[in-house]
């Protein structure tokens, strides 16, 4: 039984991974990467150890997440 | 999502010469990876959210009351935010956008890594990014720097505490990068078991090296409840396992199916 759900799946020709060219990566990479970091500080840094805004609001909003994903917090 | 690429595929599906190939290519955009990456981010951030609310707050709640009794100066410092507000909305929005920018990250990762690592297919790629990621982002850091609850760590030193944990992440991605590298350039000479063990244990020392250079400012006040600490500890690596497992499970089936349509 299980074998005949399984030899089938096996048997379809998988194409090879086909790369995508780093050409094209790139772009996307380079924003994806400066939008996650400005996300990441925000969460996990702004009114701690550096305060872009003044007070402590974000500190405080954040602060339940910012101590279990692991940020030093206070 | 799903639907977009099939409209995709569909433009020019028959072009290529290959009988294969031509319909993967088309599956595989940066634009599919990317909006997948971040909505898998979401559900990941969703499955940790459970483990925060059952396993963490718990021990949230304990440090905060031991923080209160031992505080010992008098009159409350104005509440900011709530408490309720912080574990509901506040929580929810914080490891909302950790989901979606690891998400987006990760998905930027694998894009790199599909067909480079060997004959690897899109199932086992993100299983592979997912588990270097989690090495890197969360296990390297996480040994050195666990998490601390609210009353562990002093406040003065907020500032180099921040600097010594961004820069073990940074030392994290930095040694499993290293080692990608270094295994790749070896599997010709030594074969694939040996050299992803040579590799695995060049990482493991150069870290443990690290681990002994670097400052350990940690201040756990005294009387604090070990429990509590080791509890609140294993929660964070917790949430954080169930969010790159997620990344690296579900966002592999997603895109395995997508190849094979």
């Amino acid at each position: 039984m299980a074998q005949s759900v399984v030899s089938p799946q096996t048997a379809v020709s998988r194409p090879a991974p086909l790369r995508i060219p780093v050409r094209d990566i790139v772009p996307w990479a380079v924003f994806a990467a400066v939008l996650g970091l400005v996300l990441i500080y925000f969460v996990g840094a702004e009114q701690g150890a550096t305060s872009l805004i003044s007070g402590t609001w974000v500190h405080e909003f954040t602060h339940d997440g910012r101590h279990l994903l692991g940020f030093p917090c206070h | 999502m799903a639907s977009s690429n099939v409209t995709g595929s569909n433009v020019n599906a028959s072009t290529t010469a290959a009988p294969d190939a031509g319909a993967p290519a088309q599956a595989m955009t940066m634009r599919a990876l990317l909006v997948r990456g971040m909505l898998v981010g979401i559900a990941g951030a969703a499955l940790a959210l459970v483990v925060a609310w059952i396993y963490g707050e718990p021990q949230v709640g304990a440090a905060i009351s031991f923080e209160e009794a031992h505080a010992g100066h008098a009159g409350h410092e104005p509440e900011v935010v709530s408490r309720a507000v912080q574990k509901s909305a506040g929580l929810i929005t914080a490891v909302g956008f950790y989901g979606v920018a690891i998400g987006g990250i990760f998905a930027i990762a694998f894009a790199f890594a599909y067909g480079r690592l060997g004959a690897l297919h899109a199932r086992a790629t993100a299983a592979l990014v997912a588990l270097l990621g989690f090495a890197a982002v969360e296990g390297v850091p996480f040994l050195k720097y666990p998490a601390t609850p609210p009353a562990v760590g002093n406040p003065d030193t907020i500032g180099s505490r921040t600097a010594l944990y961004f820069g073990m992440v940074a030392i994290g991605i930095a040694t499993v990068v290293g080692a990608v590298i270094v295994c790749r350039r070896l599997v010709p000479r030594f074969g694939t078991w040996n050299a992803v063990t040579l590799s695995a244990v060049a990482f493991a020392l150069v870290n443990a090296v690290l681990f002994q250079v670097t400052p350990k400012p940690d201040a756990i006040p005294e009387h604090f409840p070990a429990e509590t600490l080791w509890d609140f500890r294993i929660a964070s690596l917790g949430m954080q396992a169930v969010l790159w497992a997620t990344l690296g499970l579900l966002f592999g089936w997603l895109t395995e199916r997508s190849v094979r349509k």
